[in-house]
This record gives structure tokens, sequence and C-alpha cells, in this order.
């Protein structure tokens, strides 16, 4: 494999997607999540249709002592890294049930800083590459409908931030990808205004732009970045009030 | 949420369930007590509608390619036109296709859908090596041929009633460019046309089209057109490039008639006198000449918010020339002619419930308008009277004694049904309204 991408959380809606647009672009790549025979089939799917080489490998974002083993393992060295897992949870549950909000934090946050941190280190050895990660509008302010996975999401974008700016200058790129409603399975059971909702194919075009273009931050659509900053703006006097 | 296929006509409140693997399919199928399988929705009707489809065009993945003996596998949901720009730089092409490319390999089969080389190579089904069955009580059956093939020949048209299509492997046809060579030859009477058909039978493409506003001596009048596949380095721009896909859009359906009975026949007109001018040979490609009409991606829009009906019959060879004049007739006499009207000859046919039979088979265009459905009912006894049979995937309309009498393979399909699905899992509006699920005799 020459300059493969690794995709982390490949089975996602947005990951798939992304894939195509990676495959279609001639990157080979690694595809990883815990559904290997699904990630076998859709690796060879893609080498069919691309002519280019494509891998499925298993990977568990929760079983942290696995990760740099697994980053190790990789036959090629990536040459870039599109982290895509994450887990929407319960909100609800999570007031009250440990489990679901520590599968929440642990999936979104803990679970990207630890493989990001082994995938930093050897792209900044190898001086070149690129990590794009997938958090969320839902990380830039806390709403009581989402407050857990947006904190979650918070801490991955900050991450994110202070990755970049550790890592400027050495030749790596990191890119942070905030994506606003996507019609996924994630979101599957929520009733989603259709003017703001991108398909995973949309979302997957705004991202691959991000990281050909050398954006810091992409959202997708593209007028959430207009949303959150009207609703970033808002004082939190009044916002404590509203149920937005 | 509001579903129609391709014609818009009828439009129903449906609940739609993707899937993108075996499993999936399996939990869903499981769960429903009645659905049905829908692809890209490009049938003109209500086969793949009810109250809860399976929508498969998210399960299409690339399986298998040789690219030496020209097999290609392939998920059910891949469209072909997916499936052809990766085959074409392979120097393969599809053994069969309609005049769309934005369907699926599941809906296909499930169609039996057949080309303009149907008297040649018969339908979609004749190519596909084997497939992979999900049946309503959970099985997977591989079915070919050779196995299970009283289940395979009914499964090629068989309207997804018998099950969920998974995947198939089909064999390709080679190609050497993508060019066409294309001749057009003006007919001026039915006569003349259908001559054409008998002495180019040995064309490998051919299909006219018609213009049904002619009356008297000119019944039937139309444009002949033929092609074949180029060699390599033979037109001007051959090679193997497969086209590229993008096509314009209209943003909206317009909310008039764009189009009157007066303006198709100013249509017709220019359209065969100037076509009839160039009838040298011509070169296309395989976009120009199979899919046309895909490069204006949404053109149903243009017959306006009610839709529109296509309907499909095919004749008996023996019975094709006295029935196309009677319907020609009828035509002219209801003043309400079809925008579009397409005739082919066919070779004979074989899937159980499949559509194509030996003998010619002519496709019209019609907006829903006020008198359009006694229009067809009037058809609809030509075509029973004289043996023939109407396309089911182009039906949204006809009546349960239609398909009774023009297809006799359906006693035998029911019956196959019944052992498949025996709770009646998979129904679809149309096959509850033609009485599919049960045998109504």
């Amino acid at each position: 494999m020459s300059k493969p991408v690794l995709i982390l959380g490949a089975g996602s809606d947005i990951a798939r997607a992304l894939a195509h647009e990676l495959g279609a672009a001639r990157y080979d790549l690694y595809l990883a999540g815990r559904n290997l025979e699904e990630l076998q089939k859709d690796a060879r799917d893609l080498e069919i249709r691309y002519g280019i080489k494509a891998r499925g490998v298993y990977f568990d974002a929760l079983d942290f002592a696995s990760h740099e083993d697994f980053y190790d393992s990789l036959e090629a060295r990536p040459y870039g890294v599109v982290l895509a897992f994450g887990v929407l949870g319960d909100e609800s549950l999570a007031r009250s049930s440990r489990e679901q909000w520590e599968k929440i934090i642990h999936t979104n946050y803990t679970g990207c800083v630890s493989i990001l941190t082994v995938a930093a280190n050897r792209l900044e050895q190898a001086r070149e590459g690129f990590v794009a990660g997938i958090s969320s509008v839902a990380g830039d302010r806390g709403r009581a409908a989402n407050y857990v996975y947006g904190s979650a999401k918070a801490g991955l974008s900050t991450f994110l931030s202070g990755l970049r700016n550790r890592l400027h200058g050495s030749g790596v790129r990191v890119i942070t990808i905030k994506p606003g409603f996507v019609r996924t399975r994630m979101t599957r059971d929520l009733d989603l205004p259709h003017r703001l909702t991108a398909t995973p194919e949309q979302a997957a075009k705004d991202i691959f732009r991000g990281i050909t273009k050398k954006r810091d931050t992409v959202y997708t659509r593209r007028i959430w970045r207009w949303i959150m900053l009207v609703i970033k703006s808002i004082p939190e006097k009044i916002f404590k009030r509203m149920s937005i | 949420m509001l579903v129609s296929n391709w014609n818009n006509y009828p439009r129903v409140e449906a609940a739609l369930r993707g899937f993108r693997s075996q499993e999936e399919a399996r939990d869903i199928l499981g769960q429903a007590d009645m659905c049905i399988p829908r692809g890209l929705g490009r049938s003109y009707g209500d086969c793949s509608l009810g109250e809860n489809i399976i929508s498969t065009p998210g399960f299409r993945r690339f399986i298998h390619l040789d690219p030496e003996k020209g097999i290609l596998e392939c998920e059910a949901g891949t469209s072909l036109d997916q499936i052809i720009s990766v085959i074409i730089p392979h120097g393969w092409f599809l053994p069969v296709t309609p005049g769309t490319s934005r369907i699926t390999l599941g809906g296909a089969i499930s169609s039996d859908v057949h080309g303009k080389n149907h008297h040649l190579h018969g339908a979609f089904g004749r190519h596909v090596l084997d497939l992979r069955l999900l049946t309503p009580q959970g099985h997977v059956l591989v079915c070919s041929k050779n196995e299970n093939p009283e289940i395979f020949q009914a499964v090629c048209g068989g309207m997804g009633l018998l099950g969920l299509i998974l995947s198939a492997r089909i064999s390709l046809l080679p190609l050497e460019s993508v060019s066409i060579r294309q001749k057009t030859i003006p007919a001026y009477d039915l006569d003349e046309l259908m001559a054409l058909f008998e002495s180019h039978h040995q064309s490998t493409y051919t299909v006219a089209w018609m213009d049904c506003l002619q009356r008297g001596r000119h019944l039937g009048r139309g444009l002949f057109m033929r092609g074949e596949h180029c060699r390599a380095g033979e037109a001007p721009c051959s090679g193997l490039t497969p086209p590229d896909s993008k096509g314009l859009g209209i943003p909206f359906s317009p909310p008039f008639r764009t189009l009157t009975p007066a303006g198709i026949r100013a249509f017709n007109s220019l359209y065969f006198h100037r076509k009839s001018r160039r009838t040298g040979c011509e070169y296309s490609n395989i976009e120009s000449f199979f899919y046309p009409l895909d490069a204006l991606y949404n053109w149903n829009l243009l017959y306006g918010k009610k839709g529109f009906l296509q309907y499909q019959f095919v004749l008996p060879r023996a019975t094709s020339q006295a029935g196309l004049q009677k319907i020609l007739q009828h035509i002219t006499s209801f003043g309400l002619p079809p925008y579009l009207a397409v005739l082919k000859l066919l070779g004979p046919g074989e899937g159980t419930l499949s559509f194509p039979e030996y003998g010619y088979t002519l496709a019209l265009d019609f907006p829903v308008c006020p008198g359009i459905f006694s229009l067809l009912n009037a058809l609809d006894l030509v075509v029973q009277k004289l043996g023939g049979r109407i396309y089911l995937a182009k039906d949204a309309r006809m009546k349960k004694h239609m398909l009774w009498q023009g297809y006799p393979g359906a006693r035998e399909f029911v019956e196959l049904k019944k052992r498949l699905d025996p709770e009646n899992k998979l129904s679809s509006l149309q096959s509850r309204r033609l009485g599919l699920c049960q045998n109504p005799y």
C-alpha cells in the first residue's frame, strides 16, 4: 500500500461515504472497526470500484490498551488518519446510568485521545500526513438535550485544536470536522429539519474537500458555521432559559 | 413519507427501511408483516409500492469482478450506472440494458428488463448466472438454471414477490469501444416500419420511434434505428472511457401542461422530417444511444404534478400488425396522443412471469389527464383479445383479468409463492390489485 488512509470507525455512514471519496481519489485504505466481516466486504467493494488496495482491520475504540499495538501492526504506515467513530447514546439514560455516560464519554472522547495520541506521534515522526477528526456542532455549546455527548465532543474539538497547534510546522495537518445534522443510522430515530440536514454523501464531500484544501475546521453543511456562530454568541444568562 | 415511482402515479404513504448487510435484511423481513422490496423507483406504477418498503440501494457492494472471463457479482442494490462505470474500463458492458441506467441490479432481475437487443440476446435474466435469494422465511437460497431452477425462472420477472434478491452473478458482454455505429431509417407507415424490424433481425440493437398522430396512409409512421458496438479504433472517438454520469436537472415540476396535442403534432413532424434526412451511418456513444433521457435526470417532472402513465404491451407476432393498427386508431379517435411511443420486436420469452414474448411491443407515455383511463381500458380490450399482455413494471391500473389471461405462468407463479411465502409477507399494491398473492380463480 502506498500512502494509505486509516479510517477508524469505518462502519459509520459518513465514514463509508468518505471511503468512496478517498477511493475515487486513489488513496489506499484501512477500514478499521469492530464488524470485521462487513468491513472486509466494504474493502473488496472499494478495490473493485477504484482499483485501489483496501483492507478491513479489527479495532475497538474502547480497548485503549490495544491501540498502540493496533496502530503499529498495520503493514503500511498510514499517511492519513480519519477518526469517525462515535456514539450518540441515550442522554436521558445517562442521567441515571453510569454505564451509559461512561460509554458516551469513553467512545466520543477518551478513545479518541487514546488512538490519536499514538497516531499523532507516528505521523510527527514521518513529518507528513493528516489527522481528520469528526467532532460535532454539539460540542460548540452545551444544551440540555445532549450535554454529555456535547461535552465529550467539546473535549474532542479542543483536543484536535491543541494537536493542530502542536503539529503546526511538522508537516502534519489536523482537520476538525463539525457535522450538524446528518441523516445516518446514528440519527435514524430523530426528527431532523430537512433543510439543515446533510446526507452522508454530502458530508463526505465536504470532509474530503476540507482534507484536500487544507482547512482547519470544516462545518457540514456549511450553514452550520453561521448557525453555531449565532448560538455561541447568545449570552449564558439568556441561553440558560432557552430550549433549543 | 409519500413515495411514488418514476411516473409519480400513484403517490402513497409508506415507511421505507434500508439495510446494509444480510443480517439487517433478515431482521427487516422478519419484523414486517407485509412489505415489498424497492430499488431506485424507476418502475412506472405501484409494483414496488406498499405500506412497508424494503429499500435496497444502500446494499450496493461489488463482490467480485473477473476481468478475464467477464463475470461480475454485486449486491442487489448496485445500480447499473455504477456497474457500467466500473466494467467499461475493463472492456466489458451489460449484456442487456434498458432505457435507463439508473436502476438496481435487483430491479433489473425482478422486472426481467429487456433492451434493444432482446430479439437476439433475450432479457436480463438470461445473463444471470446465479443469484442469492432471501426468502420470507429467512432462508438464503442460491438459484440458477441448475440449482432451484423453478424458483430461478420465477424470480426473474417475479416483481420481488418471492423473496429479497441479495446478490447476483452476471456474465458480461465484451466491449472494444464505447462508440456505437447507428443508422436511422424513416418508415412512412406501419407496414414499412415492421418490415424494417424483420429485415434487420441480425442487427444487434433495433428500436423504432413512432409518430402516433398520423392517420390513414401514414398510420404508424416512424423512425427505425439500428446500432452496433464499434470495433476498437473504428470510430473517431472510441476507447473505453465510461460515461460521465452527471446530468442536468429541471428545478421543479411546471404548473402547466408543457405539451399539448398540437405541440406534440408539431414536434413529431419536425422530428420525423429532420431525422429522415440524416439516414447515413453515424457514430454515437453508449450514453446517448442507450440512455438519452438520463441526461435530464428528472425528466419525469415535465409531465406535471399529476404524473404520467406508461402503457407497454406486447402482442404475439401473428396478431401484431392488426393489433397495432387498432391501437393507433383508438389513440387518434380519443384525441389523447402519447408524448412518446417506442416500438420494438421482441424475441421469445423465458421467465414464469416475465413480460417479453415473441412479437411487437409498444410503449406509450401519457400524462394523467381526464379520459386517459377510458382510453387505456379500451386498449386493454384490444390487447386482451389478441392474446397480448401488459408489462408489470409499467402498470399502475390494469384489472385482474388482464394479468390472468395475459400471463399463462401466473398460476404456477402463485403456487410457488404459496410455498416460499406461506404467510404472504411480500406484497405490493400491484400484487394485491392483480391477485398475485392468492389465486383468484
